[in-house]
């Protein structure tokens, strides 16, 4: 099944603001975009929307999380980390406040909006946050697993989702634990460790591949921060070329994280697939995944123009 | 200068070349395009000096779509002015287009200025007066934001600065159309009113009919002619305006008609599919 991860997380939200009467769910005039409104229907009195003022909505998340409240506030990706970045550092992460941002539409993948609206920054700038945790899930099962995770602990989060449909990864109730990467397929030599829908458009690069004989790892890095080190280094091991994936500008993001490990740990040549440090345009997602290079094609490209 | 029929005929023009803008890209905002047309028609073919001779340069008046999701209404008024081709208007939001789903300066003659994420128009324009002042010239700037815009802060924090510099050459429009995404304004987070804040904040406030030409090129004449602080035109509009099934519709904010309602859309206009 197709499903986006926006809509995973309304649907897990609304199940979890029904059981958790310390849950409260804010949005800023995007609700039925990030799905949220799906809790703010059976949640109406936990429900705020805070209108198109973001700054103001992180702020009001850190009080009401201040006050032992465990706050979701979500809105497109570019205006939930960009707009309120040093509210978010300053507001919610320092004061270490129970607060999870959730950012819909990242990457270029939100298509036709073009620029303005196309985060791929947001990594970038939450990773830059001491102690702020970041998830970025495959599909609609891994990003159920992740907000259930979240909403068990205290920590601040950026829970990264996407408004294109993407096909099913894994078996809802049957996600491994999102905090350590999952190897979903294991080759040889080569391992392209991806995140979010990337993490796709690697198996689909994998089976291209394979026809020709050659057999890719390919890992899935939900958990972007706090990094499973360990895990990381045992493919780094294992495999003498590496590749990253990512819906995100090439710096700061997915292959800095395993660029960062792999320096510390394990060096190995590593080739960011991603975003080349450049903003990209308007067009359809399926147009603009093609002509950056980020769908099951692009990727193979990357990799066979390395090997 | 132009009648207001002729006003009104350029308007129903760009009103057509929003619906096959946005039905040809299958995305983009109908809504707050439509809505506001009539006043951009009026600004630019009756208030700014801006001609496809100068529309590059920035020594002309410049306008700020603070609410960039109104491009549409912008690429079809650069085009009846001459300034874009009118054909291009069929790649707008396509990869390799210039006509980017959210105005890009830099690549259309004419855009003034980038924008898209909301609220932060008014501080650029803020600084295109400034600019003006310091190189002593006496062009004007303008600025259109939604009333779902200025529930940003920032805003207020341009609204304070605008007064505090005096800036007399900026004029600001409000698109009051009580509509935002999530619903209407009052029932999302109530901006509203919009006049007495700016009031507040100092200004010049002129409230008005956003569809009758008349009060829009007396407001924006009674602007010109306000010293010592900025103006304000809250402006009342429809959204969706002149397309019947997007009157006052929210979900018409963001979203492109489809089969059968091209048609309709296109024939309240007293138009056909091409
Ligand atoms: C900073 C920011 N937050 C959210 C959005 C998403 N967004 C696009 S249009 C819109 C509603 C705008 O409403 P309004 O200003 O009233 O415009 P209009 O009704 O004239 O279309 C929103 C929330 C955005 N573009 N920028
Ligand atoms: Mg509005």
């Amino acid at each position: 099944m197709a499903r986006a991860t926006r809509e995973a997380y309304g649907e897990e939200l609304a199940k979890l603001v029904q059981e958790d009467p310390k849950i409260v769910v804010l949005d800023a005039d995007l609700a039925g975009s990030t799905h949220s409104i799906k809790a703010g229907k059976v949640a109406p009195e936990r429900f705020f929307d805070m209108g198109i003022a973001e700054a103001d909505m992180i702020g009001t998340a850190a009080g009401l999380a201040a006050s032992g409240y465990t706050a979701f506030a979500s809105t497109f990706a570019m205006f939930a980390t960009g707009r309120p970045w040093e509210q978010i550092r300053n507001s919610v992460v320092y004061p270490h406040l129970n607060v999870k941002i959730a950012g819909s539409h990242a990457g270029i993948s939100v298509g036709e909006d073009g620029v303005s609206h196309q985060a791929i920054e947001d990594i970038a700038i939450m990773r830059s946050i001491p102690t702020m945790e970041i998830y970025c899930p495959a599909d609609a099962a891994e990003t159920k697993a992740v907000v259930d995770y979240v909403a068990k602990t205290t920590e601040p989060c950026y829970i990264r989702l996407g408004r294109a449909k993407v096909e099913d990864v894994y078996e809802e109730g049957n996600v491994p634990d999102i905090t350590k990467i999952h190897v979903l397929a294991q080759g040889q030599k080569i391992a392209v460790f991806a995140t979010g829908l990337m993490v796709k458009s690697a198996l689909e690069a994998r089976e291209m591949l394979l026809k020709e004989g050659v057999d890719i790892t390919v890992v899935d890095v939900c958990a972007i921060k706090p990094a499973d080190e360990a895990g990381i280094v045992e493919v780094l091991k294992n495999h003498d070329v590496i590749f990253t994936a990512e819906e995100h500008n090439i710096i700061n993001g997915l292959g800095s994280m395993i660029a960062e490990v792999s320096v510390t740990y394990c060096p190995r040549f590593i080739h960011r697939i991603g975003l080349p440090d450049t903003f990209a345009e308007s067009g359809s997602a399926a147009v603009l995944l093609h002509a950056y290079g980020l769908d099951g094609e692009g990727v193979y490209n990357a990799i066979k123009s390395h090997i | 200068m132009k009648t207001v029929e002729e006003l009104k005929q350029i308007a129903n023009d760009v009103r057509i070349d929003i619906i096959r803008q946005v039905s040809r890209a299958q995305s983009g905002h109908p809504g707050g395009s439509l809505g506001c047309t009539d006043i951009l028609t009026v600004l630019y073919f009756n208030v700014m000096d801006i001609t496809p001779e100068n529309a590059v340069s920035i020594d002309r008046d410049r306008f700020v779509l603070s609410k960039g999701h109104a491009s549409p209404a912008l690429y079809a008024i650069l085009a009846a002015k001459g300034i874009i081709p009118h054909e291009e208007l069929k790649t707008f939001r396509q990869l390799d287009s210039r006509l980017q789903g959210h105005p890009n300066m830099n690549m259309v003659p004419g855009v003034d200025m980038s924008t898209g994420s909301l609220g932060q128009g008014l501080s650029a324009a803020n600084g295109m007066a400034l600019a003006n002042r310091l190189d002593g010239n006496d062009h004007r700037i303008y600025c259109l934001m939604g009333d779902g815009e200025v529930e940003e802060g920032q805003i207020w924090e341009a609204a304070m600065a605008a007064h505090h510099y005096k800036l007399d050459n900026l004029c600001g429009i409000v698109d009051v159309n009580n509509l935002q995404i999530d619903g209407t304004t009052d029932h999302v987070i109530g901006p509203n009113p919009i006049g007495p804040k700016f009031a507040a904040f100092g200004w010049n406030v002129i409230e008005i009919d956003g569809h009758d030409y008349n009060e829009i090129q007396n407001a924006f004449a009674e602007a010109k002619t306000v010293k010592g602080v900025p103006t304000v035109i809250i402006a009342n509009t429809v959204k969706g305006k002149g397309v019947s099934f997007m009157e006052n519709n929210v979900d018409w904010h963001g979203k492109a008609p489809s089969g059968d309602l091209i048609k309709v859309a296109l024939n309240d206009l007293g138009a056909q599919e091409e």
